[in-house]
């Protein structure tokens, strides 16, 4: 079920389109920013809420990257993979995760604290290899300093 | 016309088509996948690549997909160009990537586009090294089997479930290759025309599942032309044979009746056929106590029987069947003479069908084909329940309803076969479509205002917006504010609209509502539109009966029980759900002979003095008139078991019998085959002048062949009952069709109605329709589609209707009882198909809510309502969308009809079965 | 040098206020609009600078906007979207601009808006752009509380909404048609053209879609004229560009240049060189959907009208330096993976076709390629062209495939005849000989 908060916050999103549909993506980031992800029953209680049937709004939410259909950790890290990342050696990074927290990209550990997921170019570039937690951005990162960054998301 | 030059020929072709439309209409070749006829262009696919070449100096040209292309005058293309057809091995290859090459035990093996199109592009040779993906199948019901493995991801499904058919539980899920058609979660696809995602996937991730249950490959089935039995509205369907089983029914392309398109209905509603409640035998019951059970007799001793009894007989009087073809019925009628011949309809229906008869046949507006439906840029349908009544009517209402937004895209200059672009312009505007009626369905989501009252209410809006628009017609003075303003929306949209269709039916049973339609159209007439009537009848041949006409029912009651006559003879037709059970009981018990054609078990079956097997219609040849008064021709796809008969057989057998001895010719005694028959109808009444150009005679000869209705692939002739004896017995000959029941025989270019199946070198599948059309998606080639026997005058200038009914008053303690069809569980013999029985919903009884409060029942409460001394367990439906005052009752396999509409005290006739505990 | 659109970008990631922007003439262009610039004239003004879109694609928009319906009898309402969908590998310019000064973008638009007639706006912004969006969002209020946006500007009549939508990520989103649905809050498949969005668009209205560093510069058009824009510029087209690189160089970063400043002058100048030990191998120039520059190619001129077609073309502007420590075969499989995952699976060519691609180019990696998977490869260059497939996205997937098979054919013959990747650390695979 929805809460009051989050409807209110639903109705806002709806007020920028000329049609419900329109807050679909707006509204599944939304709620996923409360929840963590989009369960069955969430996609059902918001496409009710937009009035569309759960096939329409599925079809929208597994297109797209963001929207997680399936649990995640506590924190979610993306690990950069795009191409300035890999020449930079985004891979020992990612290698160095998998030492430590003993995860894979697409898995969550087993203390549920982190899920460590592959994202595009995080535009980040300049300061590559790059990892983005939750909203935070870390440029530079290198095998010895990843854990350093991580054990700040508990 | 344009004309195009492909590989160096000039070809003549419309410029409103686009390149791939073009190429197909002219025989060429081209392979594709995401486009349809009926569904356009979207350009997903790129199998239809051609090149294109500026002019003709231009010698290295570039590819087009063909679909996305319009045709110009002086376009310059290849089809066999190197680097189109590399091209186009490519796309199957890709396809071919993730295909699981399953064919041999695929149901779509044989009759597969994608195995088409892969011989039509040669590519033999998949150079993909890596493992394939796979998916989860679901469970979609008694309908479909889903097999998603073997997707091309040509997003047709979705394109007709949800774009065309107005579906919402299908989707596409994920993206880039790891893409899922199907639902959320596993469940029965809830659409209406679910069934033609058979058709439309061109290969085999929607299949049948009933077909599934008696698989048969396509090349091995026996097929005909049949008209669908299951409505009103004559809809062309293939029936399918292998071994005396019906196998399936599949769409027959009819450009102006269902086009590419069935309803569920229609598609598995054909296992009554191979029902165990089939009558298969003779059956003479001669005792008197007919609570003994009839014996079996001889079906060479029964004609003698009937003879002796016909002869002996003081009256004989015949109730006809709107169930029943045009030929069986005259054949009765002709047997029992025109003033013994009964139509066996209820009262109130014989007296809906004759007003229906009379406003098309004295009017000036023309009854509306589904085709002409598809076109109309306005409609209003009054107190019809489409979704459940006419369903291939209700999609072809989802079409019109884009007729009008068409101007805008036209305006745009965009193709209207350029789909996706259409959708992009068109958004969510649409076209008006104005429902008024007793129930909410989904399709009132695609209305452009909507209006759910008691018929009398439904019926006043229609008087009102006759008024509305004017030149005569009679106005409707103490509206409601919202109403009013209602009429004149409604009003001003028929008035500015050019082809303006108003639906009514007989489901609704207010007669009130057939005559408002008429003044709305006959108004919208006079003002110089071109609108066209749709009237929804109960069944596939009432229009057929109504145009021959007969007595009423009760008159038939009366001869017996007035000793006019003492014997009867029912031609298919169960008269149980005609009428009162104590009355049909009084008129068997009072009449000596009662003689009953059928196919069917059913309860006028038993009582019987003799009963003998009927043919039903895909194992007959025959006509049905259509609601809109189209007559058309089906034919055997194969021949029953020894003993059933076609209905209008049986009768000249009969007559004959009877008349050895008293030689009274009675006309039918004369009949030898089909054509005498056919003949003998025209003759019957003046409407039914023209039924000999329904289809060709018995006569029709190809190069002095007959048609064949086998594959000339048909494969296990002459081992099919290898088990029983090794001489292959000759097959049937037919005597009543230009059709034989073998591979041999004529293969070319047919009249539509004798084309036992869609086929043609290299296009196995339904897609091969495309092959026997000049243009694609218009007519077939010689298309016989049916004659229309009723064309109207437009000069004729028949009194307005003026009988307006008062507002509905709700009652204190009475609820009007009215029907609530339902698309499974309202037709007689659809319902005794399994998948049918399957989708039909728990018997129900719907209220608005405050008259729940005031019954004191709650939703899901269970509850027995006693009407005339007969019972029926019904769950509550508490529905808002229920009129005020009035009560909807499902329309189940048991309901006698004639019990709606109706005034009913609820307080008396319920009473509230206590919900057993859970232990 | 002028550097108009970052000169007052703070270097040190912290935002520009409100204040700052007015001070330093921030929407000082409205009140030209209220002492009678027309619409036309913005739309001239723009023609005459010679502005092309700076997302990649280097169209005219002046031109673009000659499509958009004009006049009392146009389809209202119109929209303005600017496609802040920053996800092409290696391109960083627009964050800087959004993060760095948020109403440089809202000004564009609004002047984009009045030129046109439109007066609803959209932000499209990439959904792992939250800084972007915290700033954006707080300058969009901004200007909303100074009466910039939703407010008539005096004497014209107009007013201008804008808002901001978040993407919920998809590299296809940043095609405009591709855009366009996922505004709608459909699934980001692209439209086919024609119809152009700027006739049928947004919920089937005109549409402009813009690349947000195109909207920097329209104020600064509209303050200093046509000449002095092309002033700006070594070539024929007008303005400065924001140039970028990342790689294995001495100071990866950005910089805006004049439009049409070398390859080498960028890399060597401003990027500082090769970082130590490592060669330079070749340069993707503008994001991956670009075909590689080697260096014969570094002294051309980086603009949208000097890289002639079958070299390359120039892109976002923010390069990509391949090195000789890096596998040019693996540099082109992370490519390739990064396409067939965000395909968006709409046409057979681009949704079967890229994944095959992948794969092949991981048997390479791993070993076991063949000549016939270097055919294969080929053959996929050559199908998946413009035209071929419904977008762009599969043909710029081709760009850099198929100029590595020229430029670094060797390479590719060396994964095959060595059976292992000779960058890799790993041990070749053992053939088994049948």
């Amino acid at each position: 079920m929805l809460s009051e908060t989050e409807r209110r916050e639903l109705e806002e999103a709806v007020k920028h389109y000329p049609d419900k549909r329109g807050a679909a993506i707006d509204a599944l980031l939304t709620i996923q920013r409360r929840r963590g992800w989009i369960s069955d029953d969430l996609l059902l209680d918001i496409a009710q809420f937009l009035e569309i049937t759960a096939e329409d709004l599925d079809s929208v939410a597994t297109f797209y990257n963001l929207i997680f259909r399936k649990p995640v950790g506590r924190h979610v890290a993306f690990m950069c993979d795009s191409i300035s990342c890999w020449i930079k050696g985004c891979e020992r990074v990612q290698e160095q995760i998998k030492n430590l927290y003993d995860v894979e990209l697409g898995q969550t550990t087993s203390d549920g604290r982190l899920t460590l997921l592959p994202i595009a170019c995080l535009g980040q570039c300049e300061r590559a290899p790059a990892i983005m937690i939750d909203q935070d951005v870390h440029g530079d990162i290198t095998p010895d300093t990843i854990e350093q960054i991580v054990e700040k998301y508990k | 016309m344009a004309t195009i030059i492909v590989d160096n020929k000039s070809y003549s072709v419309d410029e409103r088509q686009n390149l791939l439309a073009a190429c197909l209409g002219h025989g060429l070749n081209v392979p594709y996948f995401c486009w349809h006829p009926a569904m356009g262009s979207v350009g997903a696919c790129r199998q239809c690549a051609v090149k294109q070449f500026k002019d003709d100096r231009d010698q290295s040209g570039r590819l087009v997909m063909s679909c996305m292309t319009p045709v110009t005058n002086g376009t310059r293309i290849s089809i066999d160009d190197p680097e189109a057809l590399a091209f186009r091995a490519s796309v199957i290859e890709w396809l071919m990537v993730n295909h699981p090459h399953d064919c041999p035990v695929c149901d779509e093996g044989g009759e597969c586009h994608l195995q088409d199109m892969t011989v039509m592009t040669r590519h033999v040779y998949r150079r993909s090294r890596f493992p394939k993906r796979t998916h989860r199948n679901q469970s979609l019901g008694p309908f479909i089997r889903h097999e998603m493995n073997r997707c091309i991801q040509c997003y047709r499904c979705v394109r007709f479930y949800r774009d065309y058919a107005g579906g919402r539980d299908l989707n596409v899920f994920g993206s880039h290759d790891a893409l899922y058609f199907g639902r959320e979660q596993d469940g029965t696809l809830e659409n209406e025309f679910s069934g033609n995602l058979v058709e439309v996937c061109p290969t085999g991730v929607f299949t049948d599942k009933t077909f599934f249950r008696h698989y048969t490959r396509k090349w091995d089935l026996q097929s005909a032309q049949s008209i669908c039995s299951h409505c009103s509205l004559g809809c062309n369907t293939t029936a399918s044979e292998r071994s005396g089983i019906l196998r399936r029914i599949t769409n027959r392309f009819n450009s102006q009746v269902n086009g590419y398109f069935l309803c569920d209905r229609g598609r598995f509603g054909y296992e009554y056929v191979n029902s165990d409640k089939r009558i298969k035998h003779v059956r003479v019951q001669l005792d008197q106590d007919r609570t003994k059970t009839a014996a079996p007799q001889e079906a060479s001793e029964v004609l003698n029987i009937i003879g002796a009894r016909l002869r002996a007989a003081h009256g004989i009087i015949g109730i006809g069947s709107p169930r029943a073809s045009l030929e069986a019925n005259v054949a009765l009628r002709t047997l029992v003479g025109p003033q013994q011949f009964f139509l066996g309809i209820n009262e109130h229906e014989h007296q809906l069908l004759s007003k229906v008869l009379s406003v098309l046949w004295t009017g000036p507006v023309p009854s509306a084909s589904i085709h002409d439906a598809e076109q109309a840029d306005a409609v209003l349908v009054l107190g019809a329940d489409l979704l459940n009544e006419a369903p291939r009517l209700a999609l072809a209402l989802l079409q019109s309803i884009r007729q009008q937004p068409m101007e805008r895209v036209d305006d745009l200059k965009i193709p209207r076969w350029d789909e996706a672009a259409v959708r992009n312009a068109v958004q969510n505007r649409r076209g008006p479509l104005f429902l008024a009626g007793s129930q909410r369905t989904w399709l009132h989501d695609h209305a452009t205002d909507s209006y759910v009252a008691a018929p009398d209410d439904i019926a006043r809006l229609g008087f009102a917006v006759a008024g509305s628009i004017g030149q005569g017609a009679p106005s409707v003075s103490d509206l409601r504010g919202e109403i009013r303003e209602l009429t004149h929306r409604v009003a001003e949209a028929l008035g500015n609209a050019q082809r303006p269709l108003i639906i009514a039916g007989t489901g609704s049973g207010s007669l009130a509502t057939i005559e408002a339609a008429a003044n709305v159209a006959w108004a919208l007439h006079r003002r110089g539109k071109a609108p066209r009537l749709s009237f929804v009848l109960p069944e596939c041949n009432s229009a057929g009966l109504g145009l021959l006409g007969g007595g009423r029912l009760q008159g038939a009651f009366d001869s017996i029980s007035q000793g006019k006559a003492d014997t009867v003879i029912v031609l298919e037709n169960d008269l149980y759900r005609r009428a009162e059970e104590t009355q049909v009981d009084a008129f068997f018990d009072a009449a000596h002979t009662v003689i009953v054609i059928d196919s069917l078990e059913n309860r006028t079956t038993t009582k019987a003095d003799v009963l003998l097997p009927a043919a039903t219609a895909v194992e007959s040849d025959g006509t049905f008139v259509s609601q809109e008064g189209r007559a058309q021709r089906f034919y055997q796809a194969f021949v029953p078991e020894r003993e059933i008969k076609e209905g209008w057989r049986w009768l000249s057998d009969m007559a004959r019998a009877a008349s050895q001895e008293t030689d009274v010719d009675r006309g039918v005694t004369t009949w030898r085959n089909y054509d005498d028959v056919v003949s003998a109808t025209a003759r019957a009444a003046p409407e039914l002048a023209h039924i000999g150009k329904v289809a060709p005679s018995a006569s029709f000869r190809l190069m002095g062949q007959k048609i064949p209705r086998q594959s000339d692939r048909c494969s296990g002739r002459t081992s099919l009952i290898a088990h029983l004896t090794v001489h292959e017995p000759a097959p049937p000959v037919d005597h009543d069709s230009p059709l034989a029941f073998t591979m041999e025989g004529y293969r070319g270019p047919v009249p539509s109605p004798l084309i036992s199946q869609f086929w043609a070198p290299g296009w196995n599948s339904i897609q091969a329709v495309n092959t026997y059309q000049d243009e694609v998606g218009g007519p077939l080639r010689d298309e016989m589609p049916g004659v229309r026997l009723i064309e109207p005058d437009a000069t004729m200038a028949p009194a307005w209707f003026t009988a307006i009914p008062h507002p509905f008053q709700p009652r204190s303690d009475q609820w009007l009882l009215l029907a609530r069809p339902a698309l499974f569980g309202s037709d007689e013999l659809s319902n005794h198909s399994p998948a049918i029985v399957e989708r039909m919903a728990q018997p129900f009884l719907s209220l608005h809510p405050s008259d729940g409060a005031r019954l004191s029942l709650d939703d899901h409460s269970m509850i027995d309502l006693t009407l005339e001394g007969k019972t029926y367990s019904l769950a509550v439906h508490l529905d808002p969308f229920t009129p005020l005052g009035t009560t909807g009752l499902f329309l189940g396999p048991d309901v006698f009809r004639g019990q709606v509409p109706a005034w009913v005290n609820l307080f008396k006739a319920v009473t509230i079965v206590p919900r057993r505990r859970v232990a | 040098m002028e550097r108009p659109l970052t000169q007052h970008i703070h270097p040190d990631g912290t935002t520009r206020t409100l204040r700052e922007y007015v001070k330093d003439g921030g929407y000082r262009c409205l009140q030209k609009l209220a002492a009678g610039l027309a619409p036309k004239d913005v739309q001239r003004l723009v023609t005459e600078a010679g502005l092309r879109g700076r997302g990649g694609g280097g169209f005219p928009t002046g031109t673009k906007w000659s499509f958009v319906p004009m006049g009392p009898d146009a389809p209202k309402p119109k929209y303005i979207v600017a496609n802040g969908d920053e996800m092409e590998p290696g391109t960083f310019k627009d964050r800087v601009l959004m993060e760095g000064d948020s109403h440089g973008l809202i000004e564009g638009m609004i002047l984009a808006g009045y030129a046109l007639d439109a007066e609803v706006g959209y932000i499209f912004l990439r959904g792992e752009y939250h800084l972007s969006a915290q700033r954006l969002n707080q300058a969009i209020a901004e200007a909303y509380a100074e009466g910039y946006l939703g407010k008539t500007i005096p004497g014209t009549g107009f007013r201008f909404d804008l808002h901001l939508h978040s993407s919920a990520g998809r590299y296809i989103c940043g095609e405009e048609t591709a855009l366009i649905n996922a505004l709608e809050g459909k699934r980001a498949v692209p439209r086919a053209k024609p119809p152009f969005p700027q006739t049928v668009g947004l919920w089937g209205q005109p549409t402009v879609v813009q690349n947000v560093e195109t909207f920097y510069n329209l104020p600064h058009i509209v303050n200093h004229g046509a000449a002095w824009y092309h002033s700006l510029s070594h070539t024929q087209d007008g303005g400065t560009k924001i140039y970028g690189v990342s790689g294995r160089v001495i100071h990866p970063g950005w910089w805006e240049l004049p439009l049409g400043t070398t390859a080498r002058e960028i890399l060597e100048e401003h990027a500082g060189g090769m970082a130590n030990g490592v060669r330079f191998r070749g340069v993707l120039p503008g994001g991956i959907s670009t075909a590689f520059l080697v260096e014969k190619h570094l002294d051309l001129p980086l603009d949208f009208s000097s890289l002639p077609p079958q070299v390359g073309r120039l892109g976002t502007g923010t390069m990509i330096v391949l090195d000789d420590h890096t596998c040019p075969v693996g540099f082109v499989l992370n490519l390739e993976r990064f396409f067939a995952r965000e395909s968006c699976g709409w046409c057979t060519p681009c949704r079967e076709g890229l994944p095959w691609v992948a794969r092949i180019l991981t048997s390479f990696e791993e070993g076991h390629a063949s000549k016939d998977d270097l055919a294969l490869l080929d053959m996929h260059t050559k199908w998946l062209a413009p035209g071929h497939t419904f977008c762009g996205l599969a043909p710029g997937a081709m760009a850099p495939l198929q100029s590595a098979l020229q430029y670094f054919r060797e390479d590719f013959e060396q994964h095959i005849s060595r059976g292992r990747c000779p960058w890799s650390k790993k041990p070749a695979q053992l053939k088994v000989l049948v």
